[in-house]
Formats: structure tokens, C-alpha cells, sequence
């Protein structure tokens, strides 16, 4: 039973925030930018009320910095930032990619490339979410379009973090960051959250940082609690040291791609509306996937057989999912705010490459049912 | 109900954006519909036109922009210039009478109250400007209940500002229950 103090008028922003702190947020460090703001100004005020951390740093660096090192002695932790500062944060992000070390980033979206266009709407870093940081790496990066999918896909960005000892990435946008509407917060239990798998290694003994269980997973050990070990960038052997030996560096690559890759289906989360007799299928996200749900919702009144793929993952990217969801299609038309880069890997997956169209917008303005009937006309030979 | 779509705007330092988010609250926690609040972000937190798009509905909203309000709201000249063109033919034009002078009609049900100038004279406080014209538009359209816009002050007014607020209020039920 749902009481009215469960149910908040808020901004995107502050649904992820509700969203961290329910899935064990205890450490922020961050620097503020428009449009992610928000997150960094409720968590300085909420934080310290449940017991947390929070540290506003000289900037995206240093941030990143201070929740790599915070997450390392047992902390759960994020950031927050958008386009510029995540171009800050990926030299970080590769070191938590190569020593495994849990860590969340927000990033909501804003025009780019550089300083571009700061208060208004973009999806744009959808590839620097996978190829930001150098080198061959895994990643996992999630998105939503409502509040109440951001709350969720927020913890499950914290579970991830911890079940594959991986930073996640939350790819908002300016449209869902900054409109305000209802959430409803889940009751302690209803949704899943995972904690932090530590060492059963006692004091004095020990202590392989990077030996796998046999089910492949990691126990971690608080750094500075009770047992002393190496963490570096450099790829290493199963104490943490540094190591070129060429096995070495082939396991620990192939050990860094698999473990996420590997788990793609069951990593993927996504949505679908009238897909099952759907001849036409809009691929979208985030705010877009708005859009898109109330065009084929429009389009479905007047009889047209449309339906909507929400991805939620984006990375590793639902090659299968989207594959099999769209088997069917006449078209496919995908929906995104930037220069077609969801596109590239919708073509990949199904198949029938040439079938596959791109809806988008890059003005800064949300793409509107409109905009995205009009190349459904022009696909349909319809003129506009 | 059909769905309201609505567009308050003015200039920055007016209200308009607080009594936007006053107003979709009230719809989602105290009248359990649907609503969204969305605002163009720019360098208007003082001065230039700013604008807030609200959505109330039974049933889900996805788009979350209105791109042709049935209500507009203006409380400046400049904004009562730029967005009427926008008003859905037909739909309700709200204004202040000291702020703005209607050049050209559009197809709209015009009301031009005089909601700054009451507000000076019952109460002298400028700062609740934007709650009597919540008033002046629940007055006319009953879009929500007056119960829920106060439960929404009550969680987001100082308490020794209540008074004053629901004051402004009444005062615009009353100016719009005469329309």
C-alpha cells in the first residue's frame, strides 16, 4: 500500500538521486554542471541526513577520483556530471574498468561536442559511454524515460556495479533530468539490492585481490581494513602487481571483456509496446522513447500496425533482443537525439540492414511525434 | 477529463515557474492524475521570457512538451507576445491588466484581470502575485481543487507565509469565480 509520503513531485535528477540512496548510496564526489546539477545539490543536502559522504572536489577529475578511492574501502559511490566532465572522467574510468572497482556515473546529456549547448536536450554521448576511455574494455551503460524507470534502472546501475565490479554508466538526458513529474518510491525490499561481496579471508592471511571463486566473481577486502594489497592500472596478476607476462595480460583482457559481454542477456533491460503484429518498430530511449510511444500509441488509433523497443541497456549493446524484436518489421525506424549512433548498432543486430531508418533531432529541442511521423510518411512513400 | 495543456509564462523573478510546479503537484499527489512540468532553461532567472509547460491528464502522458496550449497564461508583454500566436484556437488567454495590453486578439476566451494591482492593494506583497493568479485560473477553469493547491503550500511555504499566501489565493478564486 502506497502512502502519500511515498510519492514525490520531482525532476528526473532527483529520482536518480532517490533511486542511488535507496540502492545503498554512501560516498559522492562531484563537481556541478548543467544539466546533471540537481543530482550534486540534493545529495549535499541528503547524504549527510542518512550517514553519507558527500564532497564537492575541484573538478570531474578529482571526482572521480575520490569515489574510485572511496569505493575501494567499502563504500557504494557515484558522480555525476555531463558531456564536458565526462570527457574529464574517462582516463579514471579506465582504471576502475581495468582494477575492478564498483562505481556509478551519472551523465545527463547535453549538446555537444564540447561546452555546446548546456541547457538544452542531447543524446549524444551514447559512444563516448562505450569508447570514452581508451583501450579494449566492457561496459555497462543504462538509461530511462520516466521517473519512475530512472529510480529503478538507478539501482539496478548500483547492483550491476557491485555484481560485475564494473563502472556503470546512467545515460540521462536534459529532458528527463529537468522535467518534474510523479514517483512513486519503492517500499526497503521491493526492489532487489546488492551489497557489496567481501572477502571471508581472515585478518593475517593471504588475500588475492583478483583470484576468482569458482563462480567467477571477485571478493573484495576494504582497502586499509584488513589486508594489504595492490591496485594499479597496469594489468596485473591475481595480487593486484603489475604484469606483462603474456598470459597474463591475455587473461585479464579476455576476463574484462567476457564477464560483461558474456552476460549481455542478462544484463539487458528494455521495454516494448505493440510489438507483436508490429510492421513498423521505433527503436528508441530515453526522452526520445516518449516521443516514439506517443506517436505509435497516435498511429495505433488509426489502425496502423506500429509498436515501440525501449532499450534501457545500451551497453553491452541487446544485439539478440533487438534482433529478434524486430525479425518482423517492414522498418525499423530508429529514434535518438544525435547524428545516428544507437543506429549503427540496431543495423549490426537484425537483418535486413537497409530496412533500418533514422529519426533524430540535434537542435537542442526534443524530437516530437512529429518529427518522427514525417519519416514514417517518407518511408511509406507518403510524402510529408 | 480531457487532457490540459498549459503554458505559463511571464518574466523571470515573477513566479511563474514555482506556480507551474505548485499547480502539476497538486494534480499528481492530491487529485491522483497525471501530470508534468517541464521549463525552458536559459539565462532568464531574471528578466527575458520564461516559459513552463504543464501537462494534467487521467491517462499516461508521454510527450512531455505542449507544443499548442488550451491555456496560456501571461504575465508580460513580452511573453504575452511571443506565445499567444501558440494558443489553440479557441482555448483561454490569461493576463495581467497592468503588465499586458492585448494588440491583436487571438481566437481565444480573453481575461484580462487586474491580479498585480489586487495583490498590491489587499495585501502589499508582490511575492504572491503568482499564487492569486493560480487562484485566478483554478477560480476559472477548476482544473484542481483549492484543498489541493493549499496542501501543496502547506509542504512548501514557510509557515508565517501561509497566511499570506492563502490570502492571494481566495483573492484570486474570487476575481476568476466572477469571470
Amino acid at each position: 500500500m502506497t502512502n502519500k509520503d511515498n510519492i514525490r513531485f520531482i525532476q528526473g535528477n532527483e529520482a536518480c538521486v532517490e533511486g542511488a540512496l535507496y540502492a545503498g548510496l554512501n560516498f559522492f564526489a562531484g563537481y556541478p554542471i548543467t544539466p546533471s546539477t540537481e543530482i550534486t545539490e540534493h545529495l549535499s543536502e541528503r547524504l549527510p541526513q542518512t550517514g553519507g559522504k558527500f564532497i564537492q572536489m575541484e573538478d570531474e577529475i578529482a571526482s572521480m577520483g575520490a569515489i574510485i578511492g572511496a569505493s575501494l574501502t567499502g563504500n557504494k559511490v557515484m558522480t555525476a556530471t555531463s558531456g564536458p566532465g565526462f570527457s574529464l572522467k574517462q582516463e579514471a574510468l579506465g582504471y576502475a574498468c581495468m582494477a575492478e572497482i564498483p562505481c556509478v556515473i551519472a551523465n545527463v546529456q547535453r549538446g555537444g561536442p564540447s561546452t555546446g549547448n548546456p541547457t538544452h536536450v542531447s543524446q549524444g554521448d551514447i559512444n563516448q559511454a562505450r569508447w570514452g576511455t581508451h583501450g579494449d574494455h566492457a561496459i555497462i551503460a543504462l538509461t530511462a524515460s520516466n521517473h519512475q524507470d530512472v529510480f529503478k534502472i538507478t539501482v539496478e546501475a548500483f547492483n550491476l556495479a557491485e555484481t560485475y565490479r564494473t563502472p556503470v554508466i546512467i545515460l540521462l538526458d536534459e529532458a528527463i533530468g529537468h522535467m518534474r513529474e510523479k514517483l512513486i518510491i519503492p517500499e526497503p525490499g521491493e526492489l532487489p539490492v546488492v551489497d557489496r561481496l567481501r572477502t571471508h579471508v581472515p585478518k593475517g592471511v593471504d588475500y588475492h585481490p583478483y583470484l576468482p571463486r569458482e563462480d567467477d566473481r571477485l571478493p573484495m577486502s576494504d582497502f586499509g581494513a584488513q589486508h594489504r594489497y595492490n591496485v594499479t592500472g597496469l594489468f596485473h596478476d591475481m595480487w593486484g602487481f603489475p604484469n606483462n607476462d603474456p598470459a597474463v595480460v591475455n587473461g585479464l583482457l579476455h576476463h574484462l571483456v567476457d564477464k560483461i559481454e558474456n552476460s549481455v542477456n542478462d544484463i539487458a533491460m528494455y521495454k516494448e509496446y505493440w510489438l507483436d503484429d508490429a510492421e513498423y518498430v521505433l527503436v528508441s530511449f530515453g526522452s526520445s522513447a516518449r516521443s516514439s510511444i506517443h506517436l505509435a500509441q497516435n498511429r495505433r488509433a488509426r489502425g496502423m500496425k506500429i509498436g515501440v523497443l525501449e532499450l534501457q541497456t545500451l551497453w553491452p549493446f541487446p544485439t539478440d533482443i533487438v534482433r529478434e524484436k524486430c525479425a518482423n518489421a517492414k522498418a525499423v525506424i530508429v529514434v535518438e537525439m544525435n547524428m545516428g549512433q544507437v543506429i549503427t548498432q540496431v543495423k549490426n543486430a537484425v537483418d535486413n540492414p537497409n530496412n533500418v531508418f533514422l529519426a533524430n533531432r540535434i537542435d537542442g529541442q526534443l524530437i516530437s511525434p512529429t518529427d518522427i511521423k514525417t519519416v514514417l510518411r517518407m518511408i511509406q512513400g507518403k510524402g510529408v | 477529463m480531457e487532457r490540459s495543456r498549459l503554458v505559463f509564462s511571464g518574466s523571470g523573478g515573477q513566479g511563474v515557474i514555482t506556480a507551474a510546479i505548485i499547480l502539476a503537484k497538486a494534480a499528481a499527489i492530491f487529485e491522483g492524475k497525471n501530470a508534468i512540468q517541464s521549463q525552458s532553461y536559459g539565462a532568464a532567472a531574471r528578466g527575458g521570457a520564461t516559459r513552463s509547460d504543464i501537462l494534467i491528464s487521467d491517462t499516461e502522458i508521454n510527450f512531455p512538451k505542449v507544443t499548442q496550449p488550451n491555456i496560456l497564461v501571461s504575465l508580460t508583454q513580452e511573453s504575452y507576445n511571443k506565445f499567444s500566436p501558440i494558443l489553440r484556437p479557441g482555448g483561454l488567454l490569461l493576463i495581467d491588466s497592468k503588465f499586458v495590453t492585448i494588440e491583436k486578439k487571438v481566437d481565444a476566451k480573453h481575461i484580462c484581470l487586474p491580479m498585480y494591482e489586487m495583490v498590491m492593494e489587499k495585501i502589499g506583497k508582490p511575492i504572491v502575485f503568482n499564487i492569486c493568479m493560480l487562484g485566478a485560473l483554478i477560480g476559472i477553469s477548476q482544473l484542481v481543487k483549492p484543498e489541493s493547491i493549499l496542501k501543496v503550500l502547506e509542504t512548501t511555504v514557510p509557515k508565517d507565509f501561509m497566511d499570506m499566501n492563502t490570502k492571494a489565493l481566495d483573492l484570486g478564486i474570487q476575481m476568476g469565480k466572477n469571470q
